[in-house]
């Protein structure tokens, strides 16, 4: 397919249809996964936060050939435009995460939480899953749980049922950690976006 | 409500529980296919293009969203995109041909062409990763078992920087078409991965391009979980002598329009 080049008015309506997607298939993992994937930060290191979960199907099976990537703000809800995703150096932070789910179903980062990057908006990853078996990517967020207060007063999670809210707020661990898992389906089923 | 499990084991995924005919694949595409057009033509608009809700691929049955998505406006981080550079991606891993001390068997390939936004504007500077079967149908990742040779000489994994005017280009061999085990005789037609990012995170894809006159498209319900022909064309390179380079590689365009947002389409934009 050759797009003819045209320029349409930038952030109008009309658009060119898109690519469509398809899914990532059962052997990803040699094309896309790198050892410094999960690592955005070196762990432990300071501001560092553990964040891990489960990718669960329809039946509570977790699935084990997902890929999970995170997208963050800085610290105080900036912009990240450094270079350096792929071959990190242990210092600047690009804010960008991949994680292939492990034979267990499990997916892991290392980063810094992300500040509120707009007024009266709770900070949160942005978040990409793709599987095996999943047709096309699903996009959504994992707000970080302590400001009770900024959960509530950001619109899009007051526009949300109660337990659709609870699919998107990570879990704070004794030790700091975060937990969130993402469910394909059932009555814990991740609220899943579209732009 | 759904009880927590462990996983079980990916080897024992790859083959469906119900193992169904070919014929039978066709006639649930047909049949789910039938239902969209009718629905298109009753004026029901689909933003999503590809259908998560796609049964004649076994494995999605408990793996897609049950729930529509929530259409929301992108906030910040979702309108911005990680930032790729030239020392994330080496020059020389846009030629899966040079990877490795001899050459791979197969018919070289030159795949080229552009990455632009919804509004037509060059995605610049952005990361393209792909990674395919080599030219017997066969995947090096350890759970392809299939009795098709490997090649030592193909990994068959890619990555390039597209340029300031969306340019991509990777030198590769041809895949094969692959066996798979979601119904009898399964075949998947020859295709490469690319996964894209835009210029907002948004318009993040990860997708398949295919080649024309594989007479693998109407029985596969990968390719078919894309219900419109003209979407299913989208994922089609065309061949482009221009890009042959001689004795030595076939030469293919492909484009590639990253919109992630919903919208009406200007049409006509292309052609074939």
């Amino acid at each position: 397919m050759t797009v003819i080049e045209k320029e349409l008015p930038e952030g109008g309506d009309r658009m060119l249809r898109g690519t469509p997607g398809q899914t990532i298939g059962p052997f990803f993992k040699f094309g896309l996964e790198y050892a410094d994937g999960p690592y955005v930060v070196p762990p432990y290191s300071p501001g560092a936060i553990h964040i891990s979960g489960y990718v669960r199907d329809g039946a509570g099976f977790a699935i084990p050939d997902a890929l999970v990537e995170i997208w963050g703000a800085g610290p105080d809800g900036s912009q990240i435009t450094e270079h350096g995703s792929l071959h990190r150096d242990g210092h600047r932070f690009t804010g960008f995460g991949r994680s292939a789910t492990d034979d267990e179903g499990r997916f892991f980062f290392w980063t810094r939480e992300p500040g509120a990057t707009e007024a009266g908006k709770a900070p949160f990853f942005a978040v990409m899953l793709f599987a095996r078996g999943l047709p096309n990517k699903l996009h959504t967020r994992i707000y970080l749980p302590d400001d009770e207060a900024a959960l509530a007063a950001d619109p899009f999670l007051a526009s949300l049922a109660p337990e659709e809210r609870a699919t998107l707020v990570a879990k704070r661990n004794e030790d700091g950690s975060l937990s969130h898992d993402l469910w394909m389906q059932g009555e814990k089923e991740t609220v899943f976006l579209a732009y | 409500m759904a009880e927590v499990q462990g996983a079980r084991k990916p080897e024992e995924m790859l083959a469906s529980d119900d193992f169904p005919t070919q014929r039978r694949i066709v006639e649930e595409i047909a049949g789910i296919h039938e239902r969209f057009d009718a629905a298109e033509a009753a004026g029901e608009h689909h933003a999503q293009r590809t259908l998560w809700d796609f049964p004649p691929y076994r494995s999605s049955i408990l793996r897609h969203p049950t729930k529509n998505p929530k259409l929301v406006d992108p906030e910040s981080v979702e309108l911005w995109s990680p930032a790729y550079g030239q020392r994330d991606v080496s020059e020389i891993e846009a030629d899966l041909t040079l990877q490795h001390a001899g050459e791979p068997l197969g018919q070289r390939m030159t795949i080229r062409g552009r990455i632009l936004d919804g509004w037509g504007r060059p995605v610049a500077n952005q990361l393209v990763e792909i990674w395919q079967a080599n030219a017997a149908g066969r995947y090096i990742h350890q759970r392809d078992q299939h009795p098709a040779p490997l090649d030592p000489n193909f990994t068959g994994a890619g990555r390039t920087i597209t340029d300031d005017q969306g340019w991509y280009s990777f030198t590769t061999i041809k895949p094969g078409a692959y066996p798979w085990k979601n119904h009898q005789n399964a075949w998947r037609p020859a295709h490469i991965h690319f996964s894209l990012f835009g210029s907002k995170f948004t318009q993040r894809l990860v997708t398949q391009v295919y080649f024309p006159g594989d007479p693998l498209f109407a029985l596969d319900p990968i390719y078919n979980s894309i219900p419109d022909q003209q979407d299913r064309d989208r994922l089609l390179a065309t061949y482009d002598h221009d890009l042959t380079v001689p004795e030595f590689s076939l030469g293919f365009r492909w484009d590639i329009v990253l919109t992630g947002k919903h919208a009406t389409w200007f049409e006509p934009e292309g052609d074939h």
